[in-house]
């Protein structure tokens, strides 16, 4: 084994025991920074000494012990501080009598203490792109290297990130507590804003050429099904995993040998990953039963689900879609949802009624430079016959987008269009 | 990446009682974790039957069965960033065994699955 080879060793193992060191040590200094800052200090450990030694038969074991010993000294020396503390060290040494083996650690129900991490991790005194950072570190257990590459940044970038978001989180006094009732709902939200940031921030990236990109997809879908198992009554939380679930079902679908980007109704079904998608309709399920099938990330999930179902583009129901999409329109009204109603209708009912909706959208002040408002209504009015404004609108659309093969391609359209209305 | 394990010994019998109970919370803690998708026993070969292809034919092999020196007797599918993940995995499972079942032998296979390319 190379010295890096053991490195990346280290680093797996690391990864399965962070979430239950940390845990534990939150739960013992009621301080979610600094128990971060002593499991990091007992990698450091593990990783200066397991070269030398071998990784130990029980890693995990060796991992809390020596990130347990160092929270009991930083109790000890604070001792003098604070009574509480004083209590509080006595209780650990009593732990510490009974040395966690490997058993007893399969024992541990983290559940409470993780959503304690997540919520603290993604707490909203934070900005998205710090709880996304923290959540990866804290809960993933990615390294500051690992989340810098994935979100192509400056390592150093990344480090100072997470630094100003722990003082913030130390500064404000927070207490070490799950919220409840509506305050719940509030700070879940703020969870699940950033585990959808970090799942979209991946999968955009995936058609670009980073091959990293896949693994923020993957820890967003992690993080997704941690939040389902240790909130199992949270409707949004099961409607937000299957939307990642289904959309990351298409991964291997989406583009061309080329890594050009292929749309949803050319994509070839057969690579469409099935056990991917039954997990998707499953949450979309348990989402639905948990009576959240009105959410925003349900209604979402449930718009993918009915291109999952149907075998080949044709077969989609776009009824079922338009009618989704109008739901969707109803509790988070916004012009691209409207558009995307737009597009659903046209392929319901026809042309005619979608141009209607698109019409009224010319207007919006957000969709003014945004190419795919002309694109959609080009391709209605060369459907109602009607070229000369299909060029036109192409041509708009064209100008619009920064994208030279999606330009290049409505050059074309606009090109079809010109002649079809020479002829007519 | 996605992986699977597939566990294979020549031991045929039942894990033991407090085998199975470390089995079954390691695989709860990696389904909480989300690492796990999926994993099942299988029943004994015996229960199962055999399609084989050789000499150009094609036959059924419905038991009896000479005793295969390795039986695959579970599998699970796992969502990991890696192989050193999943060799991270795979060894803390065998652990298990180690510790909880004296005299077992046997292997898990990790075996990676092949990209799906358009």
């Amino acid at each position: 084994m190379t010295a890096a080879d053991t490195h990346r060793a280290i680093l797996a193992v690391w990864r399965i025991e962070q979430p239950r060191l940390i845990t534990s040590l939150a739960r013992m200094l009621r301080d979610v920074p600094l128990a971060e800052d002593l499991t990091q200090e007992a990698l450091m450990a593990a990783l200066e000494h397991w070269p030398a030694t071998g990784v130990p038969e029980k890693p995990g074991a060796w991992l809390m012990a020596s990130a347990k010993n160092r929270a009991v000294d930083h109790l000890r020396r604070g001792r003098m501080l604070a009574r509480k503390h004083d209590v509080i060290a006595a209780d650990l040494e009593e732990e510490q009598q009974a040395v966690p083996d490997f058993d007893s650690a399969l024992d541990d129900d983290i559940g409470d203490e993780m959503l304690r991490l997540i919520f603290t991790a993604c707490h909203p005194l934070l900005s998205r792109e710090a709880r996304a950072a923290l959540a990866l570190r804290m809960v993933c257990g990615l390294t500051t290297e690992e989340i810098a590459r994935a979100f192509l940044q400056p390592a150093a970038t990344i480090a100072q990130r997470i630094v100003r978001a722990k003082r913030t989180l130390s500064e404000s006094g927070l207490g070490y507590e799950t919220p409840c009732g509506d305050e719940l709902s509030a700070r879940l939200s703020s969870v699940l804003e950033v585990v959808y940031l970090i799942f979209n921030e991946g999968y955009t990236a995936a058609l670009g050429e980073d091959w990293l990109s896949p693994q923020l997809c993957n820890e967003a879908l992690r993080l997704g099904r941690v939040l389902t198992a240790i909130a199992p009554h949270e409707p949004e939380a099961f409607g937000l995993l299957a939307l990642m679930e289904l959309n990351a079902s298409r991964t291997a679908a989406r583009t061309d040998a080329q890594g050009e980007p292929i749309l949803l109704l050319e994509q070839n079904r057969g690579l469409w990953d099935q056990l991917q998608i039954q997990r998707g309709m499953l949450a979309l399920g348990r989402a639905r039963e948990l009576g959240g099938a009105g959410g925003a990330y349900a209604l979402q999930a449930a718009i993918i689900a009915c291109h999952a179902r149907a075998g080949t583009a044709d077969a989609t129901d776009w009824p079922r879609i338009a009618a989704l999409y109008a739901d969707l329109a109803a509790i988070a009204p916004s012009p691209i949802v409207e558009l995307n109603r737009a597009v659903a209708v046209g392929m319901a009912e026809g042309p005619e009624a979608a141009l209607a909706i698109v019409d009224r959208l010319v207007r919006e002040p957000v969709l003014k430079t945004y190419h795919l408002l002309p694109t959609v209504r080009g391709d209605l009015l060369h459907k109602l016959g009607r070229h000369e404004e299909a060029r036109a609108a192409f041509e708009a659309a064209a100008a619009l987008t920064g994208n030279k093969r999606e330009h290049d391609l409505l050059k074309r359209r606009a090109a079809e269009a010109a002649s079809a209305a020479r002829s007519s | 990446m996605r992986f699977m394990f597939i566990v294979k010994s020549v031991h045929s019998g039942p894990p033991t009682p407090e085998l199975m109970e470390a089995m079954h919370k390691l695989a709860d803690r990696e389904i909480k974790a989300g690492r796990m998708l999926d994993n099942g026993g299988l029943m004994p070969l015996a229960t199962g039957a055999q399609v084989q292809v050789a000499d150009g034919k094609l036959s059924v092999i419905d038991g009896p069965f000479v005793e295969a020196k390795e039986v695959v007797g579970g599998y699970a599918i796992f969502e990991l960033p890696g192989k050193e993940e999943a060799l991270a995995s795979a060894k803390e499972f065998m652990q298990l065994h180690k510790d909880l079942m004296p005299g077992w032998e046997g292997i898990c296979e990790l075996r990676a699955f092949a990209t799906k390319m358009s």
